[in-house]
C-alpha cells in the first residue's frame, strides 16, 4: 500500500519535499529562538535599582512602598519570589526566561525585566 | 402579475464547472465536521479536486471550480465578506498564482505533490498577508507560522498523493471524462 503510494512521488517531487523540509525547519529555528536573557533589570518606584547577571543564583530584596519584594534568580532565570502587593499577579507570573519579559508588581512599584545582548522595542507607534 | 423566465445560456463546459465545484463544496463540509487543535490549521480536502482539474482540464477550469468553491461555501457557511471567507479568497488565489507557475514544471519529474506542496504554502502566505496587514498586524503571529508551514507542508503532500492516486486509478479516470464529455 505504501509502495502504491510513494510510485506516485516523482524525483521533483522528492526535491520539493526535501527543500520544503529545510524550509519549515529554517523557519522554526529562526522564529522560535528567542533571544536568551543576559542580565534582570530591577527597578523601584521606576528608577532601577540594580542590574544584576543571571549567572550566580541568588535573591534580592527590593523594597518598595508596601514593604520588600523578593526577587529571585535562579540557573539562568528570574522570578518574583514574593510581594506585598494585594492581586500577586507578579508572583504568579513565574518564571522569566527571555530577553523582553517583564514581571511588575503594582502597587508595590516593583518590576523586573530580562534583556539579552540586544534591546527590543516592546512598543512601536506611528 | 405575469410570470417572467430567465433563461441563462449555459455551455457543456459551465455545467462541468458546476460538477467539480460542487465535489469541492462537499469535500469542504466534510472538513468542517474535523476538529481543529488551532484555527486556521486544516486538511483543505477541496484542493485535490482543484488539483485533479488542473491537470485535466487546465488553470481556467482549476480557477473557476476554485472561487467558485470559496463563494458558495461561504454563502452555504453564512460566512461571506466576514474575515474567514477573505481568508479562504487570498489563500485560494495566491494558490492558483503560484498554481499558474507551478505547472509549467516539467511533467516528467514533477507531479502534484509538487503542485500541492507550493499551493499549500502559497495558500498559508495568502492567509497570513490578510491575517497581518487587515486582522492581527501585530508582529506576534510570526510566532504561528512554523505551526501553519508545517500544517501546509504534511496536508499539501497528502492532498497531493490522494490527487496522483485518484488520477493515477483507471476505474475513475472514465467517470471523469464521462463526466466531461457528457
Amino acid at each position: 500500500m505504501y509502495g502504491a503510494a510513494l510510485q506516485h512521488i516523482k524525483p521533483g517531487d522528492w526535491l520539493t519535499l526535501l527543500l520544503s523540509s529545510l524550509f519549515v525547519v529554517a523557519l522554526t529555528l529562526t522564529l522560535w529562538s528567542g533571544d536568551l536573557a543576559d542580565k534582570a533589570i530591577i527597578r523601584s518606584g521606576g528608577k532601577i535599582f540594580r542590574e544584576v547577571p543571571l549567572s550566580p543564583d541568588q535573591q534580592i530584596e527590593v523594597p518598595g512602598p508596601l514593604g520588600i519584594s523578593i526577587i529571585s534568580i535562579q540557573q539562568r532565570k528570574a522570578r518574583i519570589a514574593s510581594d506585598p502587593s494585594p492581586r500577586q499577579y507578579c508572583v504568579r507570573q513565574g518564571w522569566l526566561q527571555q530577553a523582553g519579559e517583564i514581571a511588575l508588581c503594582l502597587p508595590n512599584q516593583v518590576s523586573v525585566e530580562l534583556a539579552g545582548s540586544k534591546k527590543k522595542y516592546d512598543s512601536l507607534n506611528y | 402579475m405575469t410570470a417572467s423566465i430567465i433563461k441563462l445560456s449555459t455551455t457543456a463546459e459551465d455545467h462541468h464547472i458546476a460538477r467539480m465545484a460542487a465535489v469541492a463544496l462537499g469535500l469542504t463540509i466534510l472538513e468542517n465536521a474535523i476538529p481543529s487543535p488551532l484555527p486556521g490549521v486544516k486538511p483543505g480536502l477541496a484542493n485535490i479536486v482543484t488539483l485533479i482539474v488542473l491537470a485535466r482540464y487546465g488553470w481556467r477550469t482549476a480557477a473557476w471550480v476554485s472561487l467558485l468553491r470559496v463563494v458558495a461555501g461561504s454563502l452555504l457557511f453564512g460566512n461571506f465578506l466576514t474575515p474567514g471567507f477573505f481568508l479562504s479568497l487570498s489563500g485560494a488565489v495566491l494558490s492558483l498564482i503560484v498554481l499558474a507557475f507551478a505547472r509549467h514544471l516539467p511533467a516528467r519529474w514533477f507531479g502534484p505533490v509538487s503542485h500541492s506542496i507550493y499551493a499549500a504554502f502559497a495558500h498559508i502566505t495568502g492567509q497570513m498577508l490578510v491575517v497581518y496587514l487587515w486582522l492581527i498586524p501585530h508582529a506576534g503571529i510570526a510566532y504561528l507560522i512554523p505551526i501553519f508551514a508545517t500544517a501546509a507542508l504534511v496536508f499539501g503532500a497528502v492532498n497531493g498523493l490522494i490527487a496522483a492516486r485518484f488520477m493515477d486509478d483507471k476505474t475513475i479516470y472514465p467517470q471523469i471524462t464521462q463526466i466531461h464529455t457528457d
